[in-house]
């Protein structure tokens, strides 16, 4: 259980460094939902289903239809 | 968005989506969960029709003055099981006390008026959001 929450959370830093670095903003949307359901992974981990239930609700499913409906109505690429 | 498989994935997989928000919100009590992620994740399908289908048809299924009223009268029957401690002389929101059947532990219709606000606060969530992505995507 040790090492797979090192594993999760090594995940998590290398995902939330990706979405800075990312030019092409829908691929760091698609990142940041992979942050966001890790992240649920790790609340049910640390034994608080109710927020990993709130976080993939909200993180992973309202997040990105918001930015995916933003990035619809401007453009893609970072400039 | 005119994708064949789009459009067939967000067929088979809506109900199953709603379901799931609507057990959630109904074993508010019980289990993990509860009025808002229900009620988003109710949420989530109907943004996910909109988005798929357009926003003619998906204002069709939930048009925006329906969503108003039903996210007014969530917060209504919130506030008026609140009062309902205040009149038999007791504080706002209680619950045993005011006459409220308590039921059997751990059955879906126990705890008193507990299910019944918590599924007028997932509906107020879910038409909150519903509205909120409606009115994002209709401006140009």
């Amino acid at each position: 259980m040790q090492i797979l929450n090192v594993i999760l959370v090594i995940f998590l830093i290398i995902a939330a460094i990706a979405v800075e670095r990312t030019k092409d903003l829908l691929s760091a949307v698609i990142i940041f939902t992979s942050y966001s359901l890790v992240m649920a992974l790790l609340w049910l981990i640390l034994r608080a289903p109710d927020v990993a239930m709130t976080e993939a609700a909200i993180g992973a499913g309202i997040t990105t239809n918001l930015f995916v409906i933003v990035i619809s109505r401007t453009r893609r690429q970072e400039k | 968005m005119n994708d064949l498989i789009v459009k067939m994935t967000t067929k088979l997989v809506l109900p199953f989506i709603q379901l799931y928000g609507i057990y959630v919100i109904i074993h508010g009590h019980l289990s993990p969960g509860g009025a808002f992620p229900g009620g988003a994740i109710f949420a989530t399908s109907i943004v996910l029709f909109t988005i798929v289908f357009g926003l003619r048809i998906g204002q069709k299924r939930l048009p925006h003055h329906v969503s108003s009223k039903l996210e007014t009268s969530g917060i209504f029957v919130f506030i008026v099981f609140g009062l309902t401690g205040i009149l038999m002389g007791y504080q706002f929101l209680t619950n045993q006390e005011a006459g409220f059947p308590m039921g059997e532990w751990g059955r879906v219709f126990s705890a008193g008026f507990i299910p019944i606000i918590t599924f007028a606060l997932g509906i107020k969530v879910m038409s909150a959001v519903v509205t909120l992505f409606h009115t994002m995507m209709e401006e140009e």
